[in-house]
Formats: C-alpha cells, structure tokens, sequence
C-alpha cells in the first residue's frame, strides 16, 4: 500500500471536485474491493475521499412509484428492504447471494457496482493484464479463462464483471444517478453505464474524472415472477459461473439478465423478445456472438440448462 | 522405553480418564483470544519490526540484478536481506528448493528478498521497490507432457518405489472382468487457517525463533543447518499452531527469512506469509496421474490389482505415494504397483494431509465402483469380499495388527442406510436434484514415531507434563493430560501440558496422523518412570502398586503423590521408541465411508447431501477429539472431490489461483451433516496407548465416496478431480 492523503467529504459536489484537484484520488465507502486493490497495489491513489459521512444512506420512495437507492446503502439493508423484498424481489435475492454477510454489512451500493474483475491475472502484478497496466497484454486470453467473459469480449480483455446485484439491477433498468466537480447531475441508464473491454479495458464504466455515484434509481414496480438463480462452484461465498436474473410477467413477457457473461450486466433486447418461445430461444438470443475458448466453452450450456431450470420452476410455479 | 512386544494390560486399560470425551483444556485460551501465535509474541519479543518477503516473478532462471537502493531509501525500512548479504547459508535436508533463491531462481514466489521496516505497511510497500531483472529459463510444467521422461525414485518412504506380486500381467490378460482406467487429481494446497509465520530474536549467538510449525526438534536441526550455527544455539518455540495439514512439517520461508532479516536489522523481526504467496513459495500437494488395472472373476473376486502413479516435482524431489494404499487393502493373488517421478519445475511438491492415500483412494475406490458395476456386485459387498487379514503382497506370515475394514463397512452401511440405494444410476429424483450414493473404504497407514516426555511433580503435588509436541488444532494438551491422568490416578484438571517448546524433550511432533499415539505413548513412558520412582521413594513395591484417587496404594498403605514426591518434588524423563512390531505386522488404520449427493438436474452443481463413517483405528484417546479431526477431514475430502484444485499455467509456471477467492475450499453452506462412529478397537502392537493415529484417515477414500455417489445419482463416470459442474454437465450431456 502506498502512502496516500485522506480528507472527509462534506457533500457530493465537494468530493466530486475534490476527486477532479486529486488525479490520483479515489472515493472510497465500504472499502472492501479498495482495500485488498491498495495492499497489492493494484489500485495506488495518492489520496482518498471518504464519502461515508454522506447523506446518502437512505431507500426513498420516488415521486412516479419507484425507488431512490442512496448510494452509501448497504448490501444488507438494501437487501433486507421492505419494499425491496416485495416489489424488487430479483434485487434481494441478487444481493443475498453475493459475498458473505460480513462484506454485504459493509458493502455499499455504488461501491457494489464499481467493483473490479476477479480475473486471477489482473489481481497479479507480476503478469500481463491491460486493464491493469494498458499494453502489456492479456494473460488470461490464452490462459486459465474458465470463468471468463464468452459475449462482448475484445481482443485485448476477456474479463467479467462480479457483481449480482448489477445484474438485477440491469434486469429492473435501474438509472445511476451521479454529481460532478461542478455540482451538476446526470442519470446515466444502467445499460450504458459498464462498458465492454474494447481497446480501453481500464476504462469500466461512464463515469467523467471524479463523477460520484451519488444515487441508483428503480422505475415503478412491474410485479411478476422475480428469479435470481446463481450457478456456482460451491453452495456460499463465491462468485457467479453463470447468473440468470429473470422477471416472468402475464401473457409469457419475460425479460432476462446474465452475469458472469460479459465486461457488464449482459441483456439484450432479443432475449427478451423471445421470451414466449421457451428457454431455447431465449439462449439463442442472448449468446448470439458468443466467443468461447477451450475452458469456458460449457458457459453456453451452462446457460441454456440454467434458464430451462428458471422456465419449468415457473411452471411449476404457474 | 523400547515397545517392542505386544502391549498386555496396563493402567490405561482402566480407561478412567483416556476415552472419556472431555472438552480441549485449550478451548477457552483459543475462543478468549488469549492463545498466542507465532505473530503475536509481543510479550515475548517487544519492538519486533515487520517483515515482508519478496518472491520471485518467474519460475525458472537467475537473477541478472536486483537493485535494492529504492527499497532502502523508503520510510521506514531497517535492511533488505537478499541472496547477496544473507551470508554463507546452508540448505536443510527436507526442502527440495532453497528457502532463499538467488541468483538462481528454482520455482514461482521463491523468496528472493525480505524487507524489513518498522511497520507492516512500509516494509510491504518498500518489497515493490525492489527491482529484479531477471534471465529466464525454461522449465517443465506440465505434468502429462513430462509423464513420459519420468523415473523410479530411489524409494517410496523407505519402501521400493515399484512392487511385483504373482504373475499380474497374465492374470490380468485373462480376468474375467477387467477395469483398465486412468484418474487425475490436481495440486492441492493445505488452506490452514493460520498461514506461516515466524517471530525471530537474536540474543548473541543465540537464535530464538516463535515459529508456526508442526515438529519442533526436525526443525532446529533445519535451521541450524541452513544458518550453519550450531542446533544448540536455537530454540524454537510453537505452543499453539493454527493448521499445519503438512505444510508446516518444515522450516519454510518465513522462519528463515525471520532469523535473517532480525539479524539483519539488530532487533525481533517477525515475518507472516501473505496468503497469496503460500500455494506459490511454500509446499503443496502434488498433482497424480494414476493408472488403474483390477482383473476379477464374475462374481468381483480380485485375482490381479495394479496400480500405477506419475507425479512431478523440482530435482532432487519425491514422489506422491498414491499406490501405498493399494498394496495392502485389498486381496489378490497378483500385484503390481508403480512410482514414477517427473522433473516439472512448478513450487515444491511435499506432503499434504494422508499423502499418498488422500489421493491413491480417489482413483482405486472409484475403480472398485467401476468394478463393483461391472460384476453386479454391491460395492459393500464387493469390498467385503476382498477383505484380507494379511499383507497380501507378504503373505499370512504378516498379519495385520488390527483390521476391522469389514466391520466399518458392515456397520456404517447400516447406519447410513445403505439398503436404501438405488444400485442404478439416475433413478432416484428429489425435485430438481438426482440423488445418489456412495461408498469408499478408507486407509491409511499407522506411522510410530519416537517420542519424549518430561513429566515432573512439584512440591505441592501439582503434576506438569512437558514435551514439544506440538497441538495443531488437534487436541495434542488434551490427551497429553489424559494420558497423564489415566497414569498417575489423578483427574486431567490436575495437569499442566506446556508443549511446543525445542527445550522440552523431542516427540513425535504433529504429522502422518502419528502424533497423538506415538506422543501419548511417550508420555506413557515417562509416567512409567514416574510410577516407579515415586513407588520406590514410598517404599512400595511398583509393580504392585495402584496409582488411584491422587495417592499410591499398595500393601495396605495410601500414600497421596504430593507426599511421596517430597518436598523438592520429582522430576522425570523417559522416550518410547518402536521396535519391530511395524516389520513383524502390517499396521494400518480402516474405515468405510458413505455419501448420499444432490445433483442438479439442470446445472450440474453437486451438494452433498450427508456424510457417514465408521473408523477402526485402534483405542480412541477422546472421542470427542478425535470426532472433530475426522469430521474436519471429511470435510477436506468433499473440497477434494468437488472443487479443490490449483490450477497451473504452463506459460508462467506457476499456479494461477493462489489466493483463497480463487482456491476453493468448502464453506460452511457445503458442509451437511456428518455422522462419525468409532468401531470398538484395541491394537496391542501399535502401542503401549493401543491406539493408532485417526487425524487423517478421515480424509482418505471420503472424496472417493462422493464421486462414486455423483455415478449412482447421474450416470455420470467422472475420473478427473476435482468433479466440478462443467464436467458433470458434460457428462450428463453424452448420457
């Protein structure tokens, strides 16, 4: 860990510009992907901004029916929300399968949504990674990419994004809600939020120098049938192979998202569409391009058994 | 003491105390946070500066530069020990690589700096101002591409390396049925909870090292060796050890780099391994390739078994003794088994929790079920059927010193529910989980080992055992009392254990699942000692006498201890040591094991549903203990068959997920009910304890009995550990 300067800020704006006169500055809430980043410096600010004292802790509802999420909420009071758990089921179930209790304690919303690739070579800074250091290649293309990304992959990055709760997110078409140095605000669409590798894989979301993920925002309720299901390695505290995140709505409608895909939330538009011609279709749709290697090549599947598993437990269900 | 005759009736038969289930006297010091570790010993060595070490980059070559003057410069730091100014070092004789590499580099994250700085944040910090430019060389990685070049190690723990039974190549040509299968199993690393760490003080010559270490006395001479300073000169100190499971069987990294860098710095250097450097610098388990021949009659009696295993390490290293198990558990007029080595340039291979059964039981137990099948013949029962009570490649002239692999298997059937199997595969469905189960014998060889003891009484009559055997975890404090108890006639509350300390008599120390009998049966001894004394200083007679209720009794007098030991108290000594009694038996420890496992119809995803054992493993000391090391094997045994695996990449020549985010072990969501019964069981040629070791045999053949619970629920054969989704989906793809 490097020798860094650390200041608390007293409103958004302010720790936006603080961030914009700091280069080298990063925000820093819960802590828990920043941390373990710093001591392997991995990630090497010279100063933080604690946006903890911040008031943005809060669920509020919105003016047209929907959810204001504050950005400093934590996993486990997100996840344990009243209107959360009723109304936004996929979310809860997302972020209750993530991490363990003690991190979702700590973890916060805006914090969930920044964190980086668990890619084992990026966390090595002994190895090529052009996310970590532009350049110097991609170690983990023709490495052990097993958990890798199979759709929206570049060239120079095969990364996947870790997170659940995104996912869920995706699947809701939440918007962030952020403030700049100079106190304006924006709400970015969750879709264009994370980025795909590209050429640029250190460049992960939408985000300007020093921009603050201030809030996230759910549209009204749509009710249905909410699913999380996480495939995965061993039965708690491991990261997604596959997610599946779906909403099953009346008259067969019914929208998909993916983790452990892509470089972001995966949904498309297709997946969606071909929701009433069953599971295969809607594999079909949503790995359309899909770029497997020798070690991920069972993603593919892994998501065409996983999303028949979600259609016949709704059959059950209905 | 010299154990060289079957054990008769001695004090311990009384079973008063030894047997009883009673709770860790060190429990309460653990969960009150008052047990001290190796990092901790700020009591012990104050103002200790910060370690940290630097590791290689590369796996293979030398190092053309390494440029330290950053790495001084920065805030904080005292010295940087490199291969340059560590002085004139020697090697130990039980690692394979140097501790301290440079200039030439033998393997990934082998130490090539330690920095040294008043705080654990400016010495880490400084290690990445070190800058090392480096040659690199080829090396070999990969095992199944080195498998070819491979040669017969000299021997294979003092045994040779290959061994010839009958003629197995005709019997085997003419069997009946034959099962002819190759098995992989991964590198495995320990995961202990407490990683390697070592407190170092230098006071003149002499060397104190607070290290985190299963065998005390190998590791003085160790370490003396490698400084070239004399054994006398070094004390090693280690009473409470978090984990070991075999990778702390030996003076690593940081011990060394400890003593260097305080040294160095003229002040108490302590020095922990990040968990992210210990699968690439220290030890693991060694990958296998094995080969599986069994030739059967029809109705499953073995008539020739074979079994072949190739693994790697560095030069000068060994190999995974993964046909052990398969020379003694099973019947079978012809016999072959076979080691071969292959020179791979990966981190040092060594020994990992049950090496050589914990993985040559995940390929021979899946190919008696392999077997099993093919005979229509219960997997129990085809095991019962090859049960033999001899040395099979010996003969009759070697028994077993006990052997109750029948009655494990009879018996944990019959609590696990065994008849409830559907012998065919993928019938039974539970909503979206096919269910299956599973059995697999479990063995493990019973390894005797000297062990030394002081047992002193003070002239309050208050009784101390010391010795340095180390407690892993394991409960070493509470059966040393209980041993100790059960000889004297007194309580186990009325002893004091002080363990782990290289200025107590040699033991056993804590490896191969022989600590708890070989040390027990030292202090055995030295309370022999004991009892003898104390009877002559009595005027009793000590072959006579009744040590019971605090007090010698004999010739109808009862003299209390306290009274007999005088006023300057007592103080003895004594070792057992082994005779021939392991030549003159085959000894080994026996069990059966069950699973009953889930697996997702759709997703391949594996949980295992319960576990069930029954064990043979001579007297059990505290059944409680003992209980709680076999479920904490069976738990290794379930991260073995279904998601522990380093993963190598042959391009860097190094493992890729060495942290313990990417390194799965079970969590407590993997874990179901376990239901563990000790079979009644006296071994009168293991010890005077009559007891045998337990620790590891947990371990062995569990991860077996999954895989083969995962066939019966699926259909699905898998044969390469460990037996994760993908495969499974795989194979249930093919089905």
């Amino acid at each position: 860990m490097k020798a860094f300067t650390y200041e608390r800020a007293t409103s958004p704006a302010k720790a936006a510009a603080a961030a914009v006169a700091n280069p080298g500055a990063r925000f820093i809430a819960g802590g828990t992907n920043l941390l373990d980043l710093m001591k392997l410096q991995i990630e090497t600010p010279t100063h933080l901004i604690d946006v903890n004292r911040l008031d943005l802790d809060t669920v509020r509802e919105t003016s047209d029916g929907g959810l204001r999420i504050g950005a400093l909420v934590r996993n486990t009071d997100l996840a344990a929300h009243k209107k959360v758990r009723r109304d936004y089921a996929v979310l809860s179930r997302a972020l209750l399968s993530g991490a363990s209790g003690q991190l979702r304690n700590k973890a916060t919303t805006a914090g969930n949504l920044l964190q980086r690739t668990r890619c084992p070579y990026f966390y090595d800074t002994t190895k090529p990674c052009n996310k970590r250091r532009p350049g110097t290649g991609c170690a983990a293309l023709a490495g052990f990419n097993r958990n890798m990304a199979i759709l929206g992959t570049s060239a120079d990055c095969i990364a996947t994004h870790p997170s659940d709760m995104a996912v869920a997110m995706r699947l809701l078409d939440a918007t962030v809600e952020t403030v700049a140095a100079d106190g304006s605000s924006r709400a970015i669409p969750i879709a264009d939020f994370h980025r795909l590798p590209g050429t640029t894989p250190d460049i992960e979301t939408a985000l300007a120098p020093g921009e603050l993920v201030t809030a996230v925002v759910l549209p009204r309720p749509i009710g249905g049938s909410h699913v999380y299901r996480k495939v995965r390695d061993r039965a708690s505290y491991a990261f997604a192979v596959i997610s599946v995140a779906a909403i099953f709505g009346k008259d067969s409608n019914a929208r998909f998202a993916f983790g452990g895909l892509a470089h972001k939330p995966w949904r498309t538009e297709a997946a969606d569409a071909a929701a009433a011609a069953g599971a295969n279709a809607v594999a079909d749709a949503a790995l359309a391009g899909a770029k497997t290697t020798e070690h991920n090549r069972f993603k593919t599947d892994l998501v065409r058994r996983t999303l028949a598993q979600v259609y016949a437990q709704q059959e059950i269900r209905a | 003491m010299k154990f060289d005759q079957p054990a008769t009736i001695n004090p311990i038969d009384r079973a008063r105390v030894v047997g009883q289930p009673i709770d860790r006297i060190d429990g309460p010091a653990k969960v009150c946070g008052t047990a001290p570790y190796a990092y901790e010993r700020h009591d012990a060595a104050p103002n200790a500066a910060y370690g940290w070490m630097v590791g290689s980059a590369i796996a293979k070559g030398t190092i053309n530069s390494i440029d330290t003057r950053a790495a001084e410069a920065a805030p904080g730091v005292l010295a940087v020990v490199t291969h340059a100014n560590a002085g004139d070092l020697g090697k130990g004789r039980m690692n394979t690589a140097t501790l301290l590499g440079g200039p030439s580099i033998e393997h990934h994250d082998q130490a090539l700096a330690l920095v040294v700085a008043e705080t654990l944040e400016q010495a880490r910090d400084a290690a990445k101002l070190v800058v090392i430019d480096y040659a690199t060389g080829e090396g070999r990685f990969d095992l199944a591409a080195a498998m070819r070049g491979a040669t017969a190690p000299k021997d294979v723990q003092g045994s040779p390396a290959d061994t010839r039974t009958g003629d197995f190549d005709g019997a085997f040509a003419k069997a009946a049925v034959k099962i002819d299968q190759r098995y992989t199993t991964p590198d495995h690393s320990h995961a202990m909870m407490e990683p390697h760490a070592t407190t170092a003080a230098w006071t003149g010559d002499k060397l104190t090292l607070w290290s985190s270490n299963q065998m005390i006395a190998w590791s003085v001479g160790e370490i003396a060796r490698t400084l070239k300073i004399k054994p006398d000169n070094v004390q090693v100190i280690a009473p409470y050890v978090g984990g070991g499971f075999g990778a702390k069987l030996f003076v690593r990294a940081d011990a060394l780099l400890a003593a260097l860098g305080a040294r160095a710095a003229g002040r108490p250097v302590k020095v922990a391994l990040a968990r992210a450097q210990i699968p690439n610098n220290t030890t693991h388990r060694p990958a296998t390739i094995q080969r599986i021949r069994l030739g059967a009659k029809k109705d499953g009696t073995i008539e020739a078994i074979g079994h072949e295993v190739w693994s790697g390490d560095l030069p000068g290293g060994g190999v995974e003794v993964a046909a052990l198990q398969t020379r003694q558990l099973y019947a079978g007029k012809h016999r072959m088994t076979k080691h071969r080595l292959a020179v791979l340039d990966l981190p040092e291979g060594n020994a990992m929790r049950a090496p050589g059964e914990a993985v040559g039981l995940l390929a021979l137990e899946v190919a008696m079920d392999e077997l099993a099948e093919a005979c229509d013949v219960d997997p129990v029962e085809l095991r019962i059927k090859n049960d033999v009570q001899y040395d099979p490649e010996v003969g009759p002239s070697k028994p077993f010193s006990s052997r109750k692999l029948v009655e494990c298997l009879r018996e944990g059937a019959t609590r696990f529910g065994w008849d409830k199997r559907n012998p065919k595969p993928g019938q039974v469905r539970d909503g979206q989980y096919l269910v299956g189960m599973g059995v697999a014998s479990a063995f493990r060889g019973n390894i005797v080992m000297k062990s030394g003891a002081r047992v002193a009484i003070d002239g309050k009559g208050r009784i101390t055992v010391s010795s340095d055997m180390t407690d892993i975890g394991t409960g070493s404090y509470t059966i040393i009392a209980q041993t100790a108890a059960e000889m004297l006639g007194v309580e186990a509350s009325d002893i004091t254990v002080r363990l782990g300390d290289s200025s107590f008599p040699a033991s056993a120390g804590s490896g191969g699942q022989w600590g708890a009998n070989s040390a027990t049966a030292g202090v055995y001894a030295a309370c022999m000692a004991m009892r003898s004394q104390l009877a002559q200083k009595a005027g009793l007679n000590a072959e006579d006498a009744l040590f019971e209720d605090g007090m010698i009794k004999a010739a109808g007098k009862a003299i209390p201890l306290r009274e007999a030991a005088g006023r300057d108290g007592l103080s003895v000594e004594d070792s057992i040591s082994f005779g021939d009694l392991t030549d003159r038996y085959a000894q080994a420890t026996f069990g059966a094991h069950f699973a009953e496992v889930g697996v997702d119809v759709y997703t391949g995803e594996v949980r295992v549903r319960r576990m069930g054992g029954a064990f043979a493993a001579g007297r059990i000391l505290n059944p409680k203990t003992a209980r709680s090391q076999v479920i904490g094997a069976m738990t290794m045994g379930v991260g073995a068959a279904l998601m522990e695996e380093l993963v190598v990449d042959t391009r860097f020549g190094y493992f890729v997920n060495h942290d313990m985010a990417e390194y799965h072990v079970p969590v407590h969501a993997d874990i179901p009910e376990q239901d563990v019964l000790f079979i009644d069981e006296l071994d009168d040629k293991s010890s005077p304890m009559k007891a045998k070791g337990v620790g590891e045999l947990g371990l062995c053949g569990a991860g077996a009995a999954i895989a083969n619970a995962i066939y019966n629920a699926t259909g699905v054969r898998l044969r390469d550990y460990p037996l994760t989704l993908n495969k499974v989906i795989a194979g249930m793809a093919k089905a």
